[in-house]
């Protein structure tokens, strides 16, 4: 239970800072802020790395989902900040 | 080795809200979104640093297949179909965490064999949460991916749908209760079972919600992307996991409430409240009759005649802009004008398009300066100043029922005050109803004139007919 309080707490701290900074980011930039948070939730990717890195406990099953896993977070992350930087890049040219 | 994973993973979240942070002005956007990537890099390595990661092949794997089609994807997408590919994103990123869910599930089956992992209840709720928001996330946004395109329409059995969704809720929280305090770890078929009903209520949350609306669900769908990561990291007991995903949590929230506002709207009346075209919409005969010999018909020769004497134009573009792949005519019309000494703005109203800052991306995709998009706020008392407004492909968020109206169904929406302007000409393929389903007053006013058409092809004409004057 102290470990679920701790990441609890850790949870709630986040959402504060997440809603201060994101606040001050200027409606221009939204489309770019929403591609950008693609890209930052494939951080599940490290779920995913752990998952089918093969140690003993994993079975056939655990491996395949973790895979197809790491592949979707990729997508995510991949294009997330590909797209991202392709559209900040038409902001920049000012 | 440990510690320092952990620390690996703090420097990455410290590094994610730099990034974000970059954010808050198009100058440092760019460096901010590359110090993003280099804290998912690092969070990478500190992943495959795990002791629990021992072969790398089949990450590797993982990583070719979705590294591969993302830049495909990245590449090859239009700026005017960002609204389907953050939808497409936000769906991916939840089915990701459902499988971490799922996969986290089966592994703790066999560590708890070996005695090395014992079942507490936060680790069950956590099971659940997870799969839930994964789930719904996932279905939810390939629901609203096709009403996007248009190719699911506005539902009108809306009554329906908050029946099953009614059922989905409760058949989870029953297996919830039967999962969390009786059987852990040997309910494979439960889990699944779940996970089917999960999947259902996504659909069928999305599906009753109206095409207008959708900038809100897909900003919504951002937000549960993020828990839905911070619910596998409570699954895996990861912070950084759990730091990383509220941050993106957040974020769509706050843009969810954004757009809300812009609407006059609450998120439950988004949500549960049906499709507004659905409920109040007119039917075609109606919207004829409302029309009938009343709009001024113009076309592109007058339209330049107007702009050739005018001392002030705003443009305010709306989906129909994006549908047309105006933008770049758009850009020209005004490098034009303001050769001639003509003060040029864009006006931008907070749910222009399709999702936020949609019309932000497209006017930027043509070199538009951003220092000319103008918010709402500021553009609506200039607007009386003005001797020309054209609309480009907007309808409801130029509606003056919403300001005047009370019986108006979007009465009390904030709206561009375009009807203020000395002369407003409004592009557009026809007399069709916007979103919200209802005819728009402004077609009628004396001071407006509508040009029927492709606003690309009406913009070209237009800047043809310019040249030659």
């Amino acid at each position: 239970m102290e470990m679920f309080i701790m990441s609890l707490t850790i949870f709630v701290l986040a959402i504060f800072v997440g809603v201060e900074v994101i606040n001050k980011v200027p409606p221009t930039l939204h489309t770019p802020l929403m591609s950008g948070t693609n890209a930052i939730s494939g951080i599940v990717v490290v779920g995913a790395i752990i998952s089918s890195g093969g140690s003993d406990h994993t079975t056939v099953l655990s491996t395949v989902l973790g895979v197809i896993a790491i592949a979707l977070a990729t997508i995510n992350i991949v294009a997330g900040y590909m797209v991202t930087d392709r559209m900040l890049n038409m902001f920049k040219r000012k | 080795m440990d510690v320092l994973i952990n620390l690996g993973y703090l420097v990455a979240a410290v590094l994610f809200i730099l990034g974000v942070k970059g954010l808050t002005s198009p100058k440092t956007a760019v460096n901010g979104n590359r110090m993003s990537a280099s804290a998912m890099l690092i969070a990478i390595i500190a992943a495959l640093l795990d002791s629990n990661v021992i072969t790398y092949e089949y990450i590797l794997l993982g990583v070719l297949i979705g590294g591969a089609i993302g830049a495909f994807i990245a590449k090859k997408v239009a700026m005017t179909d960002m609204p389907e590919m953050v939808a497409t994103l936000n769906g991916i990123g939840g089915g990701a965490s459902l499988l971490v869910a799922a996969a986290n599930y089966l592994e703790s089956q066999k560590l708890a064999e070996v005695g090395q992992f014992a079942v507490t209840y936060d680790w069950s709720v956590a099971v659940i949460l997870s799969i839930l928001i994964g789930a719904v996330t996932l279905t939810g946004s390939f629901v609203a991916v096709g009403k996007l395109k248009g190719k699911i329409g506005d539902s009108n059995k809306v009554s329906l749908y908050k029946w099953i969704v009614k059922l989905c809720f409760l058949t989870l929280i029953a297996g919830a209760v039967y999962f969390t305090q009786f059987s852990q770890l040997n309910s494979d078929l439960l889990i699944i079972g779940l996970i089917f009903v999960c999947l259902i209520l996504g659909v069928c949350l999305v599906m009753p919600i109206g095409g207008a609306d959708m900038p809100v669900v897909v900003s919504l769908l951002n937000s549960y992307s993020g828990l839905a990561g911070a619910a596998a990291g409570f699954v895996l007991g990861n912070n950084g996991l759990i730091i990383v995903g509220s941050l993106v949590g957040a974020s769509g929230i706050i843009l969810t409430s954004i757009m809300c506002k812009a609407m006059n709207r609450s998120l439950t009346n988004v949500l549960f409240g049906g499709s507004m075209s659905a409920q109040s919409g007119v039917t075609k005969s109606e919207n004829d009759a409302f029309y009938e010999g009343k709009v001024k018909f113009s076309n592109p020769d007058e339209l330049a005649m107007l702009l050739e004497s005018a001392q002030k134009v705003v443009l305010v573009p709306g989906y129909g802009l994006a549908v047309a792949q105006a933008q770049h005519a758009t850009r020209e019309l005004a490098n034009m004008l303001e050769k001639n000494g003509t003060e040029v703005k864009y006006a931008i109203h907070p749910v222009a398009g399709r999702m936020p800052g949609h019309m932000n991306v497209l006017l930027a995709e043509a070199e538009v300066p951003y220092d000319q998009l103008v918010d709402m706020d500021t553009i609506n008392p200039e607007f009386s100043q003005t001797d020309v407004a054209i609309v480009l492909g907007a309808n409801d968020v130029v509606n003056p029922g919403a300001a005047e109206d009370p019986n108006s169904p979007i009465f009390g929406m904030p709206i561009l005050n375009v009807h203020n302007a000395k002369t407003v000409v409004v592009v557009k393929r026809g007399l069709s109803p916007g979103f919200a389903g209802i005819p728009n007053e402004l077609f009628i006013r004396d001071n407006a004139l509508m040009v029927t058409g492709d606003a690309k092809k009406v913009l070209q004409d237009t800047i043809g007919a310019l040249k030659d004057l």
